[in-house]
């Protein structure tokens, strides 16, 4: 591309703004979180770290914690599982019904999230059962679990169909063919499908706010605060839900370089 | 082979259509069962009377669907204007630097959207980021910048970047750099290549890009409610309401099938018009 310098240089200006645009409200709710004061206002006059004590020995916060995590835990590992096997059928195979497949999947992503739960809560009212975390599991998996199959199904396109041919010329049962030569080879992107899933799963608001019951997530605990005015814990829980979501991309990305180099000399 | 192909895809299908079956199409199918049962019953087995659409046109329904929509087109406008350059230089004039921008848009994704809106809220109140420091630096104070239309708006732009940032980039990725090559050769300014091959040909990008933020930003709830501060009512709200405190089931119902109707009609006819297997099969040229 034969662009000017000066005009690079712009693009390249232009490139960090919308950087610093995007994470110029977590950087205000960073500050937020060590300020002093019960009524927040800027410029901060002291600084401490005392609301971060509080949310963390508070028992509320270590319930919504824990039902955030159980709902996460096992939204990404069943999308893991259903992307996977959605992902061949998704790309691999060539089958009839394949192009109604794929719109099928996109539908949900399409989807206003508010509307999906509420839909949900209905339907399970209809069928009898109390809304619980349970039922913000299927909820989740209901947008999440196509997504999955999404980021697996990038890498199946990529994938060389002769492998599997060969294994199988060779004698390789189906079963076998799947768990030594698809899975291996799809791997990577069942893990980032499963980072997105438990990340996508543990942010969000709009279906876990109608679909939880009597439970309640981080993101919905936060948001009943924020509606009903200001507390000092908003800031510092939202902050510690973020470095929670920071820990987890960490640890993946170490674990991926662990496995680029165990993997190397072979 | 054949046969194979097509139990293995069948196979393979079945678990993720399950969960979409159980947990899309039959909620959506009770929804539209409700809107057609008499106001107020909680039940499915009462004789239909298709009254809360009667009641959805009398009570002046219309005027919020009417505010969703204008919000969620001007989002579109203004996402359009904002994303192509930024999406034409990670396609085209950066090398690394896109891979930072796009893990940087990701990664934003991953803080909860409610979050980073109270984030906004923090940023623009009054005796907030930018008020506070202004005031303390040149002594004037301003009022805050919440509780309007034009903030609605700046807030469904801001959730909504990253979902029409990647396909206009994906698609302007696509277009052959020869054909802008030999355009620029027989004399074409910059303006014109744009006008008469970009936009052209990035065209599959640009209509999934803003079909996508125009029917998430249409369903939308949480911009007008935490910064809005719901100096409009938006269709979901309506929604909301009647669900909740209005213990109106059917007239929530109602609302939810006009809106899910225009989106899915949006929606189809736009996913139609993709080919998939081209946009995820295909490596990037350049």
């Amino acid at each position: 591309m034969n662009l000017s310098a000066s005009s690079r240089f712009a693009l390249f200006v232009y490139g960090c703004l919308m950087l610093a645009f995007l994470y110029l409200p977590v950087i205000a709710i960073s500050f937020a979180s060590v300020s002093k004061a019960r009524y927040l206002s800027f410029p901060i006059k002291k600084y401490a770290f005392q609301w971060y004590g509080k949310a963390l020995v508070s028992p509320t916060v270590y319930d919504l914690f824990i039902t955030s995590l159980k709902i996460a835990l096992i939204v990404t590992a069943v999308s893991m599982v259903v992307g996977f096997f959605g992902a061949l059928a998704f790309a691999r195979y060539q089958w009839r019904f394949r192009g109604l497949f794929q719109k099928l999947i996109l539908l949900p992503i399409f989807f206003p999230q508010t509307v999906l739960g509420l839909a949900i809560l209905i339907w399970i009212n209809a069928l009898g059962w109390t809304p619980s975390w349970k039922s913000a599991v299927i909820a989740h998996l209901v947008w999440i679990s196509p997504i999955t199959t999404l980021i697996i199904a990038i890498r199946a396109y990529a994938f060389d169909a002769t492998l599997e041919e060969a294994a199988r010329d060779m004698g390789c049962s189906t079963w076998r063919v799947m768990r030594e030569v698809t899975l291996p080879l799809l791997a990577p992107g069942v893990i980032t499908g499963g980072l997105f899933a438990f990340l996508l799963s543990w942010g969000n608001f709009p279906l876990s706010l109608f679909t939880t019951g009597a439970d309640s997530t981080l993101p919905e605990w936060l948001y009943a605060k924020m509606v009903s005015g200001y507390s000092p814990l908003i800031p510092t829980v939202g902050i510690l839900s973020i470095i929670g979501s920071l820990i987890l991309i960490a640890v993946a990305l170490g674990a991926r370089a662990m496995f680029r180099s165990l993997a190397k000399p072979l | 082979m054949r046969s194979v192909e097509m139990r293995n895809g069948l196979l393979c299908a079945l678990p993720i259509v399950c969960i979409l079956t159980a947990g899309f199409l039959m909620p959506l199918l009770v929804v539209a069962g409700f809107s057609i049962m008499p106001q107020k019953s909680f039940s499915l087995w009462r004789i239909p009377d298709f009254s809360s659409y009667w009641v959805l046109l009398q009570h002046g329904y219309y005027k919020s669907l009417l505010w969703s929509l204008f919000l969620a087109l001007a989002t579109v406008v203004v996402l359009f204007l904002l994303c192509y350059p930024l999406a034409f230089a990670m396609a085209r004039v950066f090398k690394k630097f896109t891979l930072v921008i796009t893990i940087g848009v990701v990664m934003s994704l991953f803080v909860s959207e409610n979050i980073r809106l109270f984030g906004w809220n923090l940023t623009l109140m009054k005796g907030g980021l930018l008020e506070g420091y202004w005031r303390s630096w040149s002594g004037t104070g301003f009022d805050g910048l919440l509780y309007n239309v034009p903030v609605i708006i700046f807030g469904l732009v801001y959730v909504y970047i990253p979902f029409m940032l990647f396909p206009l980039a994906q698609s302007i990725s696509m277009i052959p750099e020869d054909m802008r090559q030999a355009a620029a050769d027989l004399g074409a300014s910059n303006w014109r290549i744009l006008w008469e091959i970009d936009l052209p040909l990035a065209t599959p990008g640009i209509v999934v890009g803003s079909l996508l933020s125009f029917v998430l930003a249409t369903g939308a709830l949480a911009e007008s409610k935490l910064l809005g501060g719901q100096v409009v009512i938006v269709m979901a709200d309506e929604v909301e309401t009647a669900f909740t405190y209005g213990q109106n089931w059917p007239l929530g119902s109602a609302l939810t099938v006009v809106m899910v109707s225009i989106i899915a009609g949006l929606a189809i006819f736009g996913v139609s018009r993709i080919d998939l297997d081209r946009i995820m099969g295909c490596r990037r040229v350049s």
